[in-house]
C-alpha cells in the first residue's frame, strides 16, 4: 500500500515537473529494475557467478588442474557420481564427472566462472574506452575526422564479427589475450556509434554553448557536459555486449584459438571433449550449460536495464 | 527508387575498398617471415630472395596493394599453400554447402520464429507469451556449437532406432552419390562459365534433388540438414520471434486495426492480413542482422557436423596456418555480407517508401 502511494507521488511530481531532485535517475532505474522478474533472474545468476568466481579456490573440492590419477580410484571421462542420487558411498563424489585428463570437472567449471567474467568485462571495457574516444572525437569535431573514423567503423562492421575475430587471432596467434583483443576490436564500432549519436544530439544545445561562452576548454566540455549523456545507452549496450563477448570468446576457445590448456575455460573445455559427446556427454553438457547461463544472465540484465533506463516509458511504467 | 539504389551502391564502394585493404593489411601483419611460413623452415636465403621477388614482396606497400586489387579484379584470390589449388576453385566447391545450410537455417528460423512472435503478441502476457519470450532469451544465449553437439547426442544416440533418429554428421548417407540435375535433364555442357554455374547449383543437394526429381536423394539430404539447420537457426529464430512480437504489439495498438475490428472483420483475418503485413517490415532488418551471425555460426556448425563447407575449410586453414585461405575467405565472406546487406536495404526501401524519400 505504501509502495503504491510513493509510486503515485513520484508520478504526480513528475507530471508537474517538480522536485525531480529527490528521485534521481539511478533510483528510478533500480526501482524499475527490481520490478522486472527477468532482470531479477539475471541479477540472481550474476550474483551467483560473481560469488563462485571469488570463492572458487575455497568452494571447489579439487584444484582445477589437479590430475587425479593415483590420488583416487577414478578413470578418465568417468560419469558423474552423486551420493544423493544413489552413487555408492564408497566411491569418491564427482558431481559433474571426470574429464579426459582425469581432473574433477565440477572444480574446473567453478574456476571457469572467473575466466568468463574476466573475458566479458575486459573486452567490453577495452571496446568502451576506445569506442568512446573515437565516437566523441568524431561527433564533437565533425568534418573529415568524423568521416574517417566512421568509415573505418563501417569497414569493421562489414565483417561478420566472429569471422573478423577469427582472422585477427589467426594473425596474432592463438591465446586468451589475443582472443580478447580481437573481440574487443570487433566490438568497438557499436560503442563509437552510440557515443557519437549522443554527442551529436546535444552538441548544439544551449547549455553546451553556455559552457563554451564561460570559457570551458574542449576537454572539460566533452567529458563533463556532453559525455554524461551517453552514459545510459553505454550501460545498456555494454551489458548486452558482455553477453556477446563471452559467447564469441567461447567460440574462439572452442576452435582452439582462445584459452589454451590446461586453463579451466568453458569454451576450450567443451572443444577439447567435443568428439567424446557420444561416450561422455557430461563433458560437453556442463561447460555449455555454464556458458549459456552466464550469457543469459547478461542478456536478461541488459534487456531489463534498457527498459528501466528508457525515458520514453515514463516514470511510472515498467 | 533508382537514385536510392545508385546512392546505396556508391556508398558501399568505400566499404568494399576498406574490406580489401583490411584483409591485405592482416596478411602483411603476420609477424613471421612470409617466405618461411609458406615454403617451410628449411628454405635457404637464395630461395627466399627469389620467392620474395616473385611475389612482389620487396616492392612498396601501396604497389603491393595495387597488385592485390588487380588480382582480385581478375577473380584471383591467391592460392592455398596446403592444397596447392586456387582459392577461387575451392570456394566454388565449398560455398554451395554453406549457402544451403544458411538458407535452410534462415528458413527454419522464419517458419518457427514468425508464428511464435505473432501468437505471443496476440496473446500478450499469457502463458504462451511468457514461455515464448523465455525460450527466445535462452535461444539468443545458446552457444551454437554446444546446441549442435547436444542435438546430435539426443537425435543420433538417445533416439536411435526410433522414427526420430537423425544422422549426426555429413551431408548424405554413405554410398549415396548424387548425379547432377544437368545429367538427369540430358544436358551436355562444355566446360566454361555456364558449366561452373550448373556445377555450383548441383552441389546444393536439396536444389539438385528437386530439379532432378530424385526423391530418395531429397529425403536423405533433408534428413542430414535438419540438425545443422536447427542449431544454426536458433539464434535468428529467437531474434525473429522477439522482433515480430514487439512490432506486432505496436501495430495491433493502432487505429486502423481497431477500425477493422469495429467493422466486424474476424480477428484472425485482421491479425494475419492487416497487422502482420505491416509488422513484418522491421523483420527485413533483423534478417540482415542475422546474416552475420549465420555466416559466423556456419564455421561452428560445419565444424560440429562435419560438413565440408566454407566454414569447415576456414577452420582447417586456421589450424594448418594456411593464411592464404583465411585471408581470401574473410574477404570473400565480407564482400558477400556487404552485398546481402545492400539487398536487404534496397528491399527495405522498396517495401517502405519513407526510407527512400529521406
Amino acid at each position: 500500500m505504501s509502495k503504491e502511494t510513493s509510486k503515485n507521488k513520484v508520478a504526480k511530481l513528475d507530471a508537474e515537473g517538480l522536485s525531480l531532485k529527490s528521485v534521481s535517475l539511478w533510483q528510478i532505474m533500480w526501482r524499475r529494475l527490481f520490478k522486472r522478474k527477468s532482470a531479477l533472474v539475471g541479477m540472481g545468476i550474476l550474483a551467483l557467478l560473481v560469488f563462485v568466481a571469488i570463492t572458487a579456490d575455497w568452494i571447489a573440492p579439487y584444484s582445477p588442474t589437479e590430475v587425479l590419477i593415483g590420488v583416487e580410484d577414478v578413470t578418465a571421462r568417468q560419469a558423474p557420481c552423486i551420493h544423493l542420487l544413489g552413487c555408492p558411498k564408497d566411491q569418491p563424489q564427482h558431481i559433474m564427472g571426470i574429464d579426459g585428463n582425469v581432473r574433477d570437472q565440477f572444480s574446473r567449471i567453478l574456476h571457469g566462472a572467473r575466466q568468463s567474467l574476466f573475458i566479458g568485462f575486459a573486452t567490453v571495457t577495452f571496446a568502451i574506452v576506445i569506442g568512446t574516444v573515437l565516437g566523441a572525437l568524431g561527433g564533437y569535431l565533425g568534418g573529415w575526422v568524423d568521416n574517417v573514423i566512421m568509415r573505418v567503423m563501417d569497414v569493421v562492421l562489414a565483417f561478420p564479427s566472429l569471422l573478423l575475430a577469427i582472422a585477427i587471432v589467426t594473425v596474432l596467434g592463438p591465446g586468451l589475450i589475443n582472443a580478447l583483443l580481437a573481440i574487443g576490436i570487433v566490438s568497438i564500432p557499436a560503442y563509437a556509434r552510440v557515443v557519437r549519436a549522443s554527442v551529436l544530439s546535444v552538441r548544439e544545445m544551449d547549455y553546451v554553448s553556455a559552457s563554451k561562452a564561460m570559457g570551458g576548454n574542449t576537454f572539460h566540455i566533452l567529458f563533463k557536459r556532453i559525455l554524461p549523456n551517453a552514459l545510459t545507452p553505454l550501460i545498456v549496450q555494454g551489458t548486452l555486449g558482455i553477453a556477446t563477448a563471452i559467447l564469441d570468446a567461447a567460440a574462439l576457445s572452442f576452435l582452439g584459438l582462445g584459452a589454451q590448456p590446461p586453463m579451466a575455460e568453458w569454451g576450450s573445455m567443451l572443444g577439447a571433449e567435443r568428439n567424446q559427446v557420444f561416450t561422455a556427454p557430461h563433458l560437453v553438457f556442463y561447460p555449455g550449460l555454464a556458458i549459456m547461463l552466464t550469457v543469459l544472465a547478461f542478456n536478461l540484465l541488459g534487456d531489463g536495464l534498457r527498459d528501466a533506463l528508457d525515458p520514453r516509458l515514463g516514470h511510472v511504467a515498467g | 527508387m533508382t537514385t536510392y539504389i545508385l546512392r546505396r551502391i556508391l556508398s558501399s564502394i568505400p566499404v568494399l575498398f576498406g574490406i580489401l585493404f583490411a584483409t591485405f593489411a592482416l596478411a602483411r601483419w603476420i609477424p613471421s617471415d612470409p617466405c618461411r611460413a609458406i615454403l617451410g623452415e628449411k628454405a635457404t636465403d637464395v630461395v627466399c630472395d627469389r620467392f620474395i621477388h616473385e611475389h612482389g614482396l620487396d616492392r612498396p606497400i601501396p604497389i603491393q596493394f595495387g597488385y592485390y586489387l588487380n588480382e582480385i579484379a581478375h577473380g584471383d584470390f591467391g592460392r592455398s599453400f596446403r592444397y596447392g589449388e586456387p582459392v577461387s576453385k575451392i570456394l566454388v566447391e565449398r560455398l554451395p554447402t554453406t549457402v544451403e545450410l544458411s538458407f535452410s537455417a534462415l528458413f527454419v528460423a522464419l517458419m518457427i520464429g514468425i508464428p511464435l512472435g505473432v501468437v505471443s503478441a496476440v496473446k500478450h502476457n499469457s502463458w504462451v507469451d511468457v514461455l515464448t519470450m523465455f525460450w527466445a532469451n535462452i535461444g539468443v544465449s545458446m552457444p551454437v556449437f554446444w546446441l549442435g553437439l547436444m542435438l546430435a547426442y539426443v537425435f543420433a544416440l538417445l533416439l536411435r532406432d526410433t522414427p526420430f533418429q537423425l544422422p549426426p554428421s555429413g551431408r548424405l548417407s554413405p554410398g549415396v552419390l548424387p548425379t547432377s540435375f544437368a545429367k538427369a535433364w540430358g544436358w551436355e555442357l562444355e566446360p566454361g562459365f555456364l558449366a561452373s554455374v550448373v556445377d555450383f547449383l548441383a552441389r546444393m543437394n536439396i536444389l539438385n534433388a528437386l530439379l532432378s526429381r530424385d526423391w530418395d536423394l531429397l529425403k536423405d539430404a533433408v534428413k542430414h540438414l535438419i540438425l545443422p539447420s536447427l542449431a544454426l537457426g536458433t539464434i535468428p529464430m529467437a531474434l525473429i520471434a522477439r522482433m515480430t512480437r514487439s512490432s506486432m504489439l505496436e501495430v495491433l495498438g493502432q487505429d486502423y486495426i481497431r477500425t477493422a475490428r469495429a467493422k466486424g472483420l474476424p480477428k484472425t483475418k485482421v491479425v494475419l492480413k492487416h497487422a502482420l503485413r505491416n509488422a513484418l517490415l522491421p523483420l527485413v532488418t533483423v534478417i540482415g542482422l542475422s546474416l552475420g551471425s549465420l555466416l559466423g555460426g556456419a564455421v561452428l556448425t560445419e565444424t560440429v557436423f562435419g560438413l565440408n563447407g566454407v566454414g569447415r575449410i576456414l577452420y582447417d586453414a586456421i589450424t594448418a596456418r594456411d593464411y592464404g585461405i583465411v585471408q581470401a575467405f574473410t574477404a570473400v565472406i565480407a564482400i558477400f555480407f556487404v552485398a546481402l546487406n545492400l539487398l536487404v536495404d534496397i528491399s527495405y526501401a522498396y517495401l517502405d517508401p519513407r526510407i527512400r524519400l529521406e
